[in-house]
């Protein structure tokens, strides 16, 4: 209980400063020490992407990163999407495409898909089914997914 | 609202989705608690050992260890025993914890509490239990072999169900066929992988003395009254809420042992106490399915009609019987249902279920159907090629035709009307079949090996208790009760006792109540998922929720709705059958003006009752039930496939489904379900596989061996309805959450049959993975008598 580490994380913009045992992973610090629950862990080993978050604007697995290692880091999670009461675009298309069920491996596919949308301004199909199989998903066969996706695109 | 006013039919926007899309969404681990203790289970390594000592002194010793339980601290706490009432069945105990012996490895034989979930397992880690190993059976073949081991004592033989189905003399039948043909059909073992894996959180409430578990489950009060039963609580004293359910596909519809024992975690720390699955734990300790073996033989006409079909099912399901369904639901199903769409003839068969020392079966979407399937359609596909017909045709001339509803099928099933035929030809027209024949015989010449699949199936939905009672479970599910209120504000909550967890219930059930009531779905609230706030009901599978809970709201609205009437009446000085619920009002017919709105009646009713006539009570709500015959929904799936000649990768070019489900309350969330359970039954079919090594070891511990496809492997799905109303169902719709789930592997392995067929190889085991038809085709193209 001794090898625990000051960290300051920004989160969604809000700066924040907390105490972890070094074992602790990011979706730990997320979830549990800072009540980020949005963020879903299914696999524990970096397979699923259900717990992907934005750290310093890249996709990252939150369960194969130590909450140490994102030491002066700015983290995006699900929670950071909508502006107030209003959806993100992208947000918006993925209930309009139906591109979600159960709905636990939704945030994780949102932070997917926010990254791949600001990184490649004109995403070819390929390149969003190619982008999007990084995550598992068990309820939509990922047809709404992809073709929510390609709506937040084009709607640009 | 669409042109006729109605809500059913219409694709909107499901009111669940916005907290998901937030991260507002609440499953178990979400949840907090002050002072919450954390579980972890010590879990057996070996298939099969008896446990000479635990010692839990080092495990004790751990920082934030609050206690260790084993099986002897559990003390009078019942087992689960899952019965049927049939002499063909044997009933075996599934204890909490194993006390003397273990029957599969990940079998939980110690728990640990501790004040993080890190220290649990350290606590977990350090509890030492010695085994004495013994041998395992973890194969059908192994378990039914005359000198097997038992996996129970009082199975011998390791049968715990064996049943015999019209037991016809099918022989003159084989005697005058034109054809008879035969398979040996093998489907791999699969778990349903939820994203989200099994949890709970329970507490005791010492100021109500109440339990309260919170738990991942599709079957709230199942739970109740099972774990109530367990641990001897009057029901009324235990709640259980399935809050946001990440998927379950059936492996959440039985009991866990880990329900009961995280409540009785809770009882012994005098603290709350969450226990959250991690996804090894899921894959080699949670319950899995559709590990089977057909031997079949069938008997066909010179048309290509089946006369007979003979088959012997074997259902691995593995060491113990799930609770309520038992291990019979698989052979049962695969007995009973083998013909629905197919019309077929004489039928005989015998189906058991094999004890082995692998994690028990539990109903994983499709039950036994998906593999029906792939029998018939290959045994209908090897017909063919031996009585050179087309195997379009074949089907069709199988199939029940459309004039020949109602129909009955050789296990005395009532098939209503559907539309088999005409699904078949549309799904062909759909992928070219016409051409096809020249598309592949183009690709063979240069080298490429296409291929062409169907099926066609009924999917048997939304039944009641009398096909529950068939089976002769001890409790029958099957029926569903609604309660449907309209508050001061003219607000309305439906509470139904099924339990979406990803199916949008709450969207296509406000659907259903808006069109009743003539009011908007947004002004409808669906409560489900919560005992004490629900009529007692049995949950969501089986594909029931829409027929069956969808029913039950429709007539407890429509209840409601008469009973708005009857007050309306009164306040417009109307007879009640002058009006109807139009636009939030009741509305004298033909005369929009002459209308009272909802919130004037339900003011009255609740908060101005002495305005009412005194034959009418205070309050408004309405509650019904429905119990349904059954229904079955039908589709035709097709698919083109390519193989790799050289690394044995099957790709899936097109896949197309026409599926008739009666009406669709909500088309999206329609096809939602069908492409979710498309990518299930592609995935069975080509890459999942829970390996068991000879020795009982699991083999598939991660999602680095379990392959659930992502959108790289799983192609678009074309989808093309049509709708032929149930006239079992309130709504006239059938249940559809199962069929993707039961055509794609019957679709994919005929599909790649045909591709391979002019090498002569066949594919009889699913899944169809690149080793295994990689060898075959090596097998195909060496020269006789040359080994591979």
């Amino acid at each position: 209980m001794s090898d625990v580490h000051l960290i300051r994380i920004t989160v969604n913009g809000e700066p924040c400063e907390v105490a972890v045992e070094a074992r602790r992973t990011l979706s730990d610090v997320l979830r549990h020490d800072l009540g980020y629950t949005g963020t879903h862990v299914g696999c524990e080993h970096g397979i699923c992407g259900a717990c992907t978050v934005l750290v310093d604007g890249a996709p990252t697995r939150a369960c194969l990163m130590f909450g140490v290692q994102a030491d002066d880091c700015e983290v995006e999670t699900v929670e950071g999407l909508a502006d107030g009461d209003e959806l993100s675009p992208l947000q918006a298309a993925f209930s309009e495409h139906h591109g979600l069920q159960c709905g636990f491996c939704t945030p994780g596919f949102l932070m997917l898909a926010t990254a791949l949308l600001r990184e490649n301004l004109d995403p070819s199909d390929e390149e969003i089914r190619d982008a999007m199989a990084s995550n598992l998903c068990r309820c939509t066969g990922y047809q709404g997914i992809l073709e929510a996706v390609r709506a937040a695109a084009d709607a640009r | 609202m669409s042109a006729d006013g109605r809500w059913v039919g219409r694709s909107i926007p499901a009111v669940e989705h916005r907290r998901h899309l937030t991260g507002d969404g609440a499953f178990v681990d979400d949840l907090q608690r002050p002072h919450l203790r954390h579980l972890a289970f010590v879990r057996s390594p070996h298939p099969a050992a008896r446990i000479a000592a635990v010692d839990a002194e080092a495990a004790r010793a751990v920082p934030g260890v609050e206690a260790v339980l084993v099986a002897g601290d559990l003390g009078d706490v019942a087992p689960l025993i899952p019965a049927l009432a049939r002499d063909d069945f044997v009933p075996v105990e599934m204890p909490l914890l194993a006390r003397d012996r273990v029957r599969h490895a990940g079998e939980p034989v110690a728990m640990v509490v501790a004040t993080s979930p890190h220290a649990a397992e350290d606590g977990a880690e350090r509890v030492r239990v010695d085994y004495e190993e013994e041998p395992a059976v973890a194969s059908l073949e192994a378990a039914i072999a005359g000198d097997a081991p038992c996996v129970h004592d009082d199975a011998p033989g390791n049968l715990l169900l064996d049943v015999q189905f019209a037991d016809d003399d099918v022989g003159p039948d084989f005697d005058r066929a034109a054809a008879v043909v035969e398979a040996t059909i093998r489907t791999g073992r699969v778990t349903a992988a939820p994203m989200e894996g099994r949890a709970c959180l329970a507490e005791w409430d010492r100021r109500e003395d109440r339990a309260l578990l919170y738990t991942s489950t599709q079957v709230p009060h199942i739970v109740r009254t099972a774990v109530a039963g367990i641990l001897e609580l009057p029901e009324r004293r235990l709640r259980v809420i399935a809050p946001d359910v990440g998927g379950g596909f059936g492996q959440k519809c039985v009991i866990a042992r880990e329900e009961a024992l995280t409540l009785i975690a809770a009882r012994a720390v005098g603290r709350p106490v969450k226990w959250v699955e991690d996804r090894q734990e899921n894959l080699t300790a949670g319950y899995q399915g559709h590990d089977q073996r057909y031997e079949v033989r069938a008997a066909f006409d010179a048309d290509g009609r089946i006369l007979a079909l003979d088959a012997d099912i074997l259902c691995d399901v593995g060491a113990y019987s799930n609770h309520p369904f038992t291990c019979g639901v698989e052979p049962l199903m695969a007995a009973t249902e083998m013909f629905a769409a197919y019309r077929g003839g004489r039928y005989r068969a015998r189906a058991r279920a094999v004890a082995t020392h692998k994690p028990p079966m539990a109903p994983y979407r499709g039950v036994s159907r998906p593999q029906i399937v792939v029998v018939l359609e290959r045994l209908l596909q090897k017909a063919a090629r031996a009585l050179d017909l087309d195997p379009v045709e074949i089907r069709r001339r199988n199939l029940i035709p459309d004039d020949g509803f109602p129909h009955e099928t050789p296990t005395g099933l009532a098939i209503d009307r559907g539309s088999y035929r005409e699904s078949l030809d549309r799904c062909a027209a759909m992928l070219g079949y016409a051409d096809f024949a020249e598309r592949r015989r183009a690709a063979r010449e240069s080298g490429r090996l296409l291929g062409i699949g169907f099926s066609c199936f009924a999917e048997r939905t939304g039944y009641g208790s009398q096909a529950f009672s068939q089976r002769k479970m001890t409790m029958t599910p099957g029926y569903e009760t609604a309660w449907v209120r309209m508050d001061p504000g003219a607000g309305v909550t439906v509470a139904i006792g099924t339990s979406g967890h990803g199916q949008q219930h709450r969207t296509t059930l406000a659907q259903i109540a808006a069109d009743a009531l003539g009011v908007e779905p947004g002004r409808i609230e669906v409560v489900q998922g919560d005992t004490d706030a629900t009529p007692y009901g049995w949950g969501t599978f089986a594909s029931r929720s829409t027929v069956v809970g969808g029913g039950s709201t429709k007539r407890a609205a429509t209840a409601l709705g008469e009973r708005l009437k009857r007050i309306g009446a009164h306040m417009l000085e109307a007879a009640p059958e002058d009006l109807e619920l139009r636009n939030g009002a009741v509305v004298v017919r033909g005369s929009p003006d002459h209308a009272v709105a909802l919130e004037d009646i339900a003011r009255l009713a609740h908060l101005e009752v002495h305005k009412l006539p005194g034959d009418i009570e205070p309050g408004l709500d309405a509650q019904a039930s429905f119990d349904p015959p059954g229904t079955f929904s039908n589709a035709t799936h097709g698919a083109i496939v390519e193989i790799d000649p050289e690394t044995g990768r099957v790709s899936v070019e097109r896949y197309a489904v026409v599926e008739d489900c009666g009406v669709m309350i909500n088309p999206a969330i329609v096809e939602g379900q069908v492409r979710g359970g498309v990518a299930q039954g592609i995935a069975a079919a080509l890459y999942e596989e829970v390996l068991h090594a000879e020795d009982g070891q699991p083999q598939s511990t991660s999602f680095m061996d379990y392959l659930v496809p992502t959108a790289a492997e799983i192609p678009r799905i074309e989808i093309d309805h049509l709708e032929t109303p149930s006239e079992f169902s309130e709504t006239g719709a059938k249940g559809m959450g199962e069929g993707g789930t039961m055509g794609a592997p019957g679709c994919i392995a005929t599909a790649v049959a045909d591709a391979v067929a002019h090498l002569g190889i066949e594919i009889d085991t699913l899944p169809i993975t690149p080793e295994r038809l990689q060898r075959a085709l090596r097998s195909a193209r060496a020269p006789e008598g040359e080994a591979v």
